[in-house]
């Protein structure tokens, strides 16, 4: 008994079991889409995130002791976000093409996801905090948590709203996107981006270069813009 | 490889030191994507191992969002309190959004 106690203290202070378990989590949730033939509700992303958050809570595990191991996975969002440079420049044409049409559909995506995080946080009496995490969810998360944290919101709750946001547009989007007729990958990656920022542009790379590079410039640009405008929409209707 | 990832790694570095530098709202890895399209741009060609990192991380961003994700756990109290503002922003704010962008951009960029 003590020896499996000693090995559970090793593994939980160890980063290489929480490494693991997110690599393979990831490999199943990888096999489990390929098997769905890539419809999009198989979502790798949320059925990773499902598989290990039920293992922590079935074993009891802390998640800062997972996200000890897990942190080195985490690290590489940053030059992974760097590296959607390379897929933006090989279509850099079809961008420049229609500069403004880029900017009204991602302004208009942008200000509606945020108004609209505002109002139902309002609607159903959630108070400032609320409101202050809602708004910037459709962001990447870095900015998304700068901001709820300039506004009064709760950075942690912003992570999560902003990952279950990237699922959901991920998961569901397409099938939006179906069901109103846009086929045109351009329009379908720029709605992705704007909405849903990577865990969306991770989508639309998966299904073709052209939308994921315009995902891309819609993260970005969604980003710069909500970290620039939205403390003052908060201002004027606070 | 390397080279590829060291040309990735210093993007983020100065864009974190730029972001710094001119107390800008927006993060290090996002300005270092502006930096990083800005030169290839300038240079007309992207390198090949920059081309062969950049695929290879990007063909599995998704797994980069997990540990993030698994965060869910730390937060199912405030998730279950205010279910009905999340839920509704998180589904509908995101799907009509998803709706509202794609319509707008398929309109305007008809070829």
């Amino acid at each position: 008994m003590s020896a499996l106690t000693e090995l559970w203290v090793y593994l939980s202070r160890e980063p290489l079991a929480a490494l693991t378990a997110t690599l393979c989590a990831w490999w199943v949730a990888l096999r489990a889409q390929a098997l769905a033939r890539a419809h999009p509700l198989a979502n790798p992303v949320l059925l990773a995130v499902a598989l290990l958050a039920g293992l922590l809570l079935a074993a009891g595990v802390d998640y800062r002791a997972y996200f000890q191991g897990a942190q080195f996975v985490h690290f590489l969002l940053g030059p992974a976000t760097v590296a959607l440079a390379v897929p933006l420049a090989r279509q850099w044409e079809a961008v420049r093409a229609a500069p403004l049409a880029i900017l009204a559909a991602i302004g208009a995506g942008s200000l509606f996801a945020a108004a609209s995080g505002l109002a139902l946080a309002a609607a159903f009496g959630g108070g400032q905090a609320l409101a202050a995490s809602l708004a910037p969810r459709a962001v990447t998360a870095p900015v998304a948590m700068g901001v709820a944290e300039a506004l009064g919101g709760l950075p942690g709750l912003t992570a999560v709203i902003v990952i279950c946001c990237g699922v959901t547009g991920a998961a569901l989007g397409p099938l939006v996107l179906n069901l109103l007729g846009v086929r045109d990958m351009r329009a379908r990656g720029l709605a992705l981006g704007t909405a849903s920022h990577g865990i969306g542009t991770a989508r639309a790379l998966s299904v073709s270069a052209e939308a994921g590079a315009f995902a891309a410039l819609a993260m970005g640009l969604n980003a710069l813009g909500t970290a620039l405008l939205l403390p003052l929409l908060w201002r004027l209707l606070a | 490889m390397i080279g590829g990832l060291a040309a990735l790694l210093l993007c983020q570095l100065a864009g974190e030191m730029l972001a710094r530098a001119l107390a800008l709202p927006v993060p290090g890895p996002v300005l270092g994507m502006a930096l990083l399209l800005a030169a290839l741009l300038a240079r007309r060609a992207i390198p090949p191992a920059l081309e062969r990192t950049a695929d290879g991380l990007l063909a599995h961003l998704g797994l980069l969002f997990v540990p993030a994700g698994v965060g869910v756990v730390m937060h199912l109290d405030i998730l279950a309190q205010d279910a009905a503002p999340i839920g509704l922003a998180i589904l509908g704010g995101t799907l009509v959004a998803i709706g509202l962008t794609g319509l707008i951009a398929a309109r305007l960029l008809r070829r």
